[in-house]
């Protein structure tokens, strides 16, 4: 299959690949990248655990083709921590114990950065809906709505986001 | 339980952070699909659309035509080697890949092997298959009938469906209490079938050294030693020999039982990897997972209880179909074909019990493994929990009253149940009490009737669960003749850093860190200076993996035996480092001393030292131990929930409005992991009570298949659960501990039907089948006559 150039900025660094048109951002990434941290759950786009955010919104890249991330730019969960410092989702994560496997977790902090940009008060009615299209099969939700609370505030106090 | 350590020591009962989850929140952990091989090729899997039919011919050739795709591997190619069946856990028989006929959709027809996962895909599009369907059975009520088609034709003599009859528990006794009994209440109960899906599914990366013979598997497995074992019997044939089998399993992205069998991918992934000489990476898509991999529960039961008209219960009685699919591929011990399903007179004090099951062949796929519980520990739970229900709303008894008036006493325990089981120690109308303070269960009755003379829906319901974990004491537990214990092996370092590993596998559970407390609340060193390792069959201690709550109550076990052996050798450094005797050292977390002179003490960092620089004379070097546990007893971990709902009468929905779930798990390690651990576990249980079924059409088609309308529920429909607790310590675990990852899924599901069919009764509703969903519900709605 004929090949495409693309070029992508990924947590900061460019890269530039020739890409078959039908390959999925989640195997760019994942596979050319290395960057393993952005999981694979479904098929269907209902599982979350592929999140990555794209221009600033959380997309499933399991639903976006490599191509179209061309001359884009993304972040992924290997791109949250920043000089050494945990992003304050991470730190709500640890500290609220919101993960167990750790499966659905990266896909889980991506839609929290997307969610928190645009809402840093959000009340846990939000941020169940926010989280509505990340399954996660472990924690029972609880413990991840106190993490994105624990984040939200941090932030609010003048954290990093 | 207030902790015996200090925090920086991190013992059992604090809340210690997770030692796992820092490389889980940087996107580093390592799961099977993040591993990649030099010259690694994938293997793909073409799977039946049929639920039954003969293969008259597989056409490979357009597929070989692709570039990249290197062989297409068929029954008959495995057939060459007699790997194409397999044993099952429960000793019968599954195909790896067919060479007659496929026996349910999606089952896997042949394997394609490409240089990369898109081509492999192309492959199996590519590959052309000629069926000839030949008739199908799902309802194995059906399969029972005498004119049934006979589907397992490669059993010489078989002539029908039937695979197994089992019965537990006195007949006659029994039946002559229900001749006598006052009060008979009977339901026909159905559990259907559903999936664990945890968010990763399955999948093994194996790569065949042809040099050195030796086969290193990483795959997601819950009982990495067991499928060694497995492998070498299985494949001895071929070459492969248990000293030359390594099974690693990474980080695992959740099990609940669904990563406990050998799948037909692994064993085509191995033997592929064999044949070339290569890495071969096999990750199973989400639909496969839901379609092909085992499923749980699928008990069709006649449930009966007896008893007295003033509420004192006295007998039970249940007969069960059991579905299996076309093979008997439970992940049972392999004396009891239904699992522990008789534990089913739960947490009532009765007089007579007996229960019969027969499993049936259907043209479905196999299974019978948990969905996050212990060997049909739910299934049991579920219909003790409704009979009493419905049997208290019978006679119009409360069912808090109700229950009470027939649990099991403190003072009973060890309590020996009709059915033979050992109660270690339970409080059951303790913890019942407990949750209906906490809901304010009186208050909501008042509501209720009040919301009713409205003619408003609410219910409020209870289950009162007793679950049974650990499994299991050496003499009743095998699987496949391998004893049911797990291990520990601590070696401590001389800087006093220590390594352990165990014959179990976490798969999110938290066992680097639990099994670090015990070891910290043991010795006295802090949990920052305990490594744990598991998953590797190369380095680990044998052991028979994490499930059905047994990591606790075994290797948990282990850990404090094992421990204690190195304080045993400790003591005796310690007396020699300061001339003291032995008999008069006493031990406080951290240190020996010598009775009445706390100054004259050595630490076990000091003992830790002195083990490999200046021992006794005539006692081995060195600070390390191993234990194989063999637990006396099983666990019994209880709880009580419950739970409120509101039914909206125009959709028939049912709105969980409060949850409250108190559990008693005898003495804790952690107590958030521990929490944490019921918050999933009642997900996992309001899933199957609320929205998860797999059904089948007539042909076998299987209708959900895909996360499209396999419905796990949302952070958006579970509820914000409450959770309390009450501790009733185990007495004869060496820490008081039971098993609690999966009492909530167990628990969880009777408590939302009971209160759905307490909003109902009065509507003359007695019973409605899980997944109880809207349609269901606004049909007995307008059975009794209710409009909107
Ligand atoms: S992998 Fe499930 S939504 Fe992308
Ligand atoms: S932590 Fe396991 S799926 Fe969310």
């Amino acid at each position: 299959m004929a090949k495409i150039a693309i070029s992508v900025k990924v947590n900061g660094v460019e890269h530039t690949a020739e890409v078959e048109p039908r390959l999925l951002l989640v195997h760019f990434i994942r596979e050319a990248l290395r960057l393993t941290g952005t999981h694979i759950g479904c098929d269907t786009s209902h599982c979350g655990a592929c999140t990555v955010v794209l221009d600033g919104r959380a997309v499933k890249s399991c639903t976006v083709f490599a191509v179209q991330a061309d001359g884009r730019e993304i972040l992924t969960v290997e791109g949250l921590e920043h000089e050494g410092k945990l992003h304050p989702l991470q730190e709500g994560f640890f500290q609220e114990h919101g993960l167990q496997c750790g499966y659905c977790t990266p896909g889980m902090l991506m839609t929290g950065f997307a969610f928190l940009n645009s809402n840093t008060a959000p009340t846990e009615d939000e941020i169940r809906h926010a989280i509505s299209g990340n399954l996660c099969r472990c924690t029972g939700y609880v413990n991840i709505v106190k993490a994105y609370q624990y984040a939200a505030e941090k932030i609010r106090e003048g954290g990093t986001q | 339980m207030t902790p015996r350590t200090s925090a920086e020591i991190g013992g059992m009962g604090h809340s210690v952070k997770r030692k796992e989850d820092p490389r889980f929140i940087r996107g580093k952990g390592n799961y099977v699909d993040d591993i990649v091989l030099p010259d690694m090729l994938y293997l793909d899997i073409v799977r039946s659309p049929y639920a039954h039919a003969t293969i008259k011919n597989i056409d490979t050739s357009k597929a070989l035509a692709i570039p990249g795709v290197l062989a297409v591997i068929t029954g008959n190619d495995l057939a060459q080697y007699n790997l194409h069946w397999m044993p099952t856990l429960m000793s019968d028989t599954q195909m790896v890949l067919p060479v007659e006929k496929v026996m349910y959709q999606a089952q896997e027809v042949a394997a394609v092997l490409a240089t990369d996962r898109y081509i492999a895909a192309d492959g199996v599009d590519a590959v052309e298959v000629d069926y000839e369907p030949l008739p199908v059975v799902v309802d194995p009520k059906k399969a029972l009938l005498p004119d049934a088609p006979v589907l397992r034709t490669d059993k010489e003599g078989k002539t029908d469906n039937h695979i197994w009859h089992w019965e537990w528990g006195d007949k006659p006794a029994t039946d002559q209490a229900f001749d006598e009994a006052e009060v008979k209440v009977t339901e026909e109960i159905y559990i259907p079938r559903i999936h664990v899906s945890s968010i990763e599914t399955c999948g093994c990366v194996a790569s065949f050294d042809k040099i050195s013979g030796k086969l290193t598997v990483w795959m997601t497995t819950q009982a990495p030693h067991a499928i060694r074992t497995v492998f070498a019997l299985v494949a001895g044939h071929v070459g492969l020999a248990e000293h030359k089998i390594q099974i690693i399993s990474p980080d695992i992205g959740g099990g609940f039982g669904g990563k406990v069998p050998v799948y037909p991918g692994y064993v085509i992934a191995v033997a592929a990897s064999v044949l070339t000489g290569k890495p071969v990476k096999w990750i199973e898509d989400r639909m496969e997972n839901l379609q092909a991999d085992s499923f749980a529960r699928d008990y069709h039961m006649t449930a009966e209880l007896a008893g007295k008209k003033d509420g004192t219960l006295t007998a039970l009685r249940i007969k069960t179909i059991a579905d299996h699919g076309y093979t008997d591929a439970a992940a049972n011990p392999s004396k009891f074909p239904a699992g522990l399903f008789h534990i089913c007179t739960g947490s009532y004090d009765l007089k007579a019990a007996h229960v019969e099951v027969d499993g049936v062949y259907t043209n479905k796929p196999p299974g019978g493994i948990a969905y996050r519980c212990s060997f049909r520990v739910t299934e049991a739970v579920h219909a003790i929990e409704r009979m009493t229900d419905i049997f208290a709303h019978e006679i119009g008894m409360d069912p808090a009253e109700f229950r009470m008036k027939n649990f099991i006493k403190p003072e009973q325990f060890p309590y020996k149940s009709v059915l033979g089981w050992e109660y270690d120690s339970g409080n059951y109308a303790g913890a019942l009490k407990l949750a209906m303070e906490r809901i304010g269960y009186d208050d909501l009755r008042k509501e209720q009737a009040e919301k009713r003379a409205r003619g408003e829906l609410m219910g409020i319901g209870i289950s009162s669960f007793t679950e049974i974990v650990g499994a299991g004491p050496s003499k009743h537990f095998d699987i496949l003749g391998l004893k049911m214990f797990d291990s520990a092996e601590i070696r401590i370092h001389p800087t006093c850093k220590v390594i352990a590993r165990f014959g179990t596998k976490s798969q999110g559970q938290g066992h680097e860190t639990t099994y670090a407390q015990i070891i910290a609340e043991e010795l006295g060193i802090p949990v920052a200076d305990i490594a744990v390792e598991e998953g590797d069959t190369d380095t680990a201690p044998y052991g028979l993996g994490t499930y059905a709550s047994r990591s606790t109550p075994v290797a948990g076990a282990a850990t404090a035996v094992a421990s204690r052996k190195i304080r045993e050798k400790a003591k005796k450094i310690a007396a020699y480092l300061l001339e003291a005797n032995e008999d008069d050292l006493e031990w406080e977390p951290g240190k020996f001393f010598v009775k009445g002179s706390p100054d004259r003490a050595k630490t076990i960092q000091e003992i830790a030292l002195a083990a490999y620089t200046n021992h006794p004379q005539g006692m081995e070097a060195g600070l390390e131990a191993v234990s194989y546990y063999d637990p006396p007893n099983l666990t019994y971990p209880f709880g009580s929930y419950i739970c409120v709902v509101d039914i909206d009468k125009g959709t028939g929905e049912v709105k969980v409005r409060r949850f409250v779930a108190v559990d008693d798990c005898g003495n804790i390690i952690n107590p958030m992991i521990v929490e944490g651990q019921i918050h999933g576990g009642l997900t996992m249980g309001l899933a199957p009570a609320l929205y998860e079924e797999i059904q089948y059409d007539e042909s076998g088609n299987i209708l959900q298949g895909s996360f499209m309308n396999y419905l796990l529920p949302t952070a958006v429909e579970t509820p914000k659960w409450e959770t309390d607790k009450t501790c009733t310590p185990s007495p004869h675990h060496p820490l008081g501990a039971k098993g609690v990852g999966e009492s909530a899924t167990v628990g969880a599901p009777a408590a939302i039907v009971n209160a759905v069919v307490d909003a109902l009764w009065h509507l003359g509703v007695r019973h409605i089948d899980i997944p109880i969903t809207p349609p269901k519900v606004w049909k007995a709605l307008r059975d009794a006559g209710v409009s909107e």
